[in-house]
């Protein structure tokens, strides 16, 4: 017995290892995404650091100057800032904008879900008709709605976009309380003299805040789109505050003939796009049980 | 033997409010289906008693009366003389910590975001029946008693195997310290040998701590193994009850004779089904309800409906025409 457990304790680590490299190889996609959601993420936080310019100095000697040109890597804008350092800049909006928003959403999501779950009669009627009215409008144009509410910065952006978002959470969450309530865990629990509030905190709430975070992982790489596309029609972050979707905006009249300053925070977008989803996609496959059963 | 029963059944009744089939949505009216249609009888400590029938008897509606999650519609469920459904402070802590089920479906009775440890400890916390620091031996000693590692510990529901959540379920019921164990279908859906495994461990726990069972089952062979005593249930009514051992070995009723020949054996040719199907529990006909899949059925059983009546000390059926069965004094 002593022997095979310390056997056990042995091999313990050369195991972990070579599983995470098996991990790696079978989910080539997912890693290369994680590391470039990595680089994004390292970039936004040390951006002070890795960008060659402050993100609004003018270079008034090289307006629009295409990419490759000395001093600016990926060329420069109208007003003749390096769009390598706004880019990275931006990705800080973007990253802040993207996750902020998912957190709003997934705790209103969590608590409305929670409380029309769990809820019965004209509560539970009440709070599904308001999550239909939440889910009766695409985000974007919610969060518009929003904003033309709370007004323009990166704060109201964050809070539009995430009360835009309540809506599908709390549909889901709802759906998964409803699940879980009907387990016979639950019913146990009740058998064994459980209060209701400590069945709800040790039994339900558990089951329900994992596949939220999973959920969660997903919806990121939405409100970085929804909140770029604020930005693309003028309502989102006010300029000069270096957001990818307003440099889209301010980019696009000179597309013909200087393509770079749409395209490069453009490509940075459509790059960040991917990445999340397909980490989030992985994050769902890899615990979710519904779909591993499948595979 | 004048020890107060533990649970009390007192002509309970239990009818659901259904649509029955055809019609369009308005013309089609309310029936009462009677899932449980006057049933008596009682366990007392140190008891075990078998339910068996086919599915659709009222077995599990039988439990979840007994259990306090369903209100009888008539009659009274009594446990300790008081009605499950009034009990209230001590009396229903009481009835909490000395009352154990395990569920047929034993995975998902078992929160899976919750450790082996956690699981088994839940009700030795929730009744605080030991202090913090004794916890893990506590749990040690009832996974030893089930047969389970103590290294399981620290494995969730999802590592675990059929044998091992039902090992789990039952160590975890032992936790609270119960003086009944009510199970459902226990034991289905597991292989030969871990079924026999799990079914000589009840059967052991039983005798040791003196535990009254209440084992619903569907197998006679199940309940001839586990029980002393056994119920047989045909359409929300108790057809035939007493010892399991002389009720099996001379039946009474035509119903148990057919369960019996439908019941497979070692080393004997597959018997014939039961003939016939089970009827609705909606709009029974007046009469015995077994009269349409009968052998033995004559002319008055369509008219007059039997109930259930001692013939000995340890025996009840409900027949008109019973088979030949002898007197407990015979053997
Ligand atoms: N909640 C319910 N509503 C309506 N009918 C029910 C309900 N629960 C059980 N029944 C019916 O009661 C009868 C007995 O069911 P059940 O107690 O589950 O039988 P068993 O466990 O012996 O298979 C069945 O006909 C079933 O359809
Ligand atoms: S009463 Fe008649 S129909 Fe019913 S079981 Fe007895 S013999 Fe059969
Ligand atoms: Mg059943």
């Amino acid at each position: 017995m002593v022997d095979l457990s310390a056997d056990i304790e042995l091999s313990k680590q050369p195991a972990r290892v070579s599983a995470i490299l098996a991990f790696a190889r079978s989910n080539i996609f997912f890693v290369i995404a994680a590391t470039v959601v990595a680089i994004f993420v390292l970039s936004a936080v040390f951006a002070p650091l890795v960008a060659p310019h402050p993100p609004l100095d003018q270079d008034m000697a090289a307006f629009m100057s295409p990419p490759l040109t000395e001093n600016h890597l990926l060329g420069t804008d109208s007003f003749g800032r390096d769009l390598l350092s706004r880019t990275i800049y931006g990705a800080r909006y973007a990253l802040a904008i993207g996750f902020g928003a998912v957190l709003i959403g997934a705790m209103g999501g969590l608590i409305v879900g929670m409380a029309a779950g769990l809820s019965g009669g004209v509560t539970e009627w009440a709070l599904m008709r308001f999550i239909d009215a939440l889910l009766a409008l695409p985000s974007l144009i919610m969060a518009i709605a929003f904003i033309s509410i709370l007004g323009q910065g990166v704060d109201k952006v964050i809070l539009a976009v995430g009360v835009a978002l309540i809506g599908p959470f709390s549909r889901t969450v709802r759906a998964d309380v409803l699940q879980i309530k009907a387990q016979a865990f639950v019913e146990a629990a009740g058998l064994m003299g459980v209060k209701r509030l400590a069945i709800i905190w040790r039994h339900i709430l558990p089951n329900v805040i994992f596949p939220l975070a999973v959920q969660a992982t997903i919806r990121v790489s939405y409100a970085v789109l929804v909140s770029s596309g604020l930005s693309f029609l003028g309502i989102g972050v006010a300029p000069p505050t270096p957001d990818w979707g307003l440099m889209i905006a301010e980019g696009r009249s000179f597309v013909s003939f200087a393509p770079w300053i749409a395209g490069v925070p453009g490509t940075a977008l459509a790059i960040l796009l991917i990445a999340l989803s397909i980490v989030g996609d992985g994050v769902r496959e890899h615990f979710d049980p519904k779909l591993r059963k499948q595979g | 033997m004048t020890t107060a029963p533990i649970f009390r059944l007192l002509d309970v009744q239990k009818a659901y409010e259904v649509r029955a089939k055809g019609g369009s949505l308005f013309t089609r009216a309310k029936r009462r289906l009677r899932a449980l249609d006057g049933v008596r009888l009682s366990l007392g400590p140190g008891e075990s008693l078998a339910i068996v029938g086919e599915s659709g008897s009222g077995k599990t509606t039988l439990l979840r009366v007994l259990l306090g999650l369903t209100q009888p519609t008539d009659g009274r469920a009594l446990f300790r003389e008081k009605d499950i459904g009034d009990l209230a402070g001590t009396d229903r802590d009481r009835f909490c910590r000395e009352v154990a089920m395990i569920y047929q479906d034993a995975r998902g009775s078992l929160n899976p975001r919750m450790s082996v440890l956690d699981l088994v400890a839940e009700p030795l916390d929730h009744h605080k029946l030991c202090a913090k620091a004794e916890r893990r031996d506590r749990v040690t000693a009832l996974l030893t008693r089930v047969g389970l590692a103590p290294e399981m510990m620290s494995r969730y529901v999802s590592a675990l195997s059929g044998g091992q959540l039902r090992r789990v379920a039952i160590a975890r019921a032992l936790a609270s310290e119960p003086s009944v164990l009510v199970a459902d279908e226990a034991v289905s859906g597991l292989d030969v040998s871990t079924q026999a495994q799990i079914l000589q461990l009840l059967r052991d726990l039983q005798r040791e701590m003196g535990l009254s069972l209440l084992f619903i089952t569907h197998d006679l062979g199940v309940a001839a193994y586990l029980c002393d005593r056994i119920a047989v249930m045909y359409l929300g009514r108790v057809v035939e009850a007493g010892a399991t051992r002389e009720v099996l070995k001379a039946p009474a009723h035509p119903y148990t004779r057919a369960l019996l020949n439908a019941s497979p054996r070692f080393f004997a040719p597959i018997s014939d089904p039961l003939p016939g199907e089970v009827p609705s529990p909606i709009d029974l006909p007046p009469g015995c309800r077994f009269a349409g899949r009968c052998v033995r059925a004559q002319s008055d059983c369509h008219t007059r409906e039997p109930a259930l009546t001692p013939a000995s000390p340890t025996r009840a059926f409900a027949c008109l025409h019973p088979l030949p069965f002898s007197e407990p004094s015979a053997h």
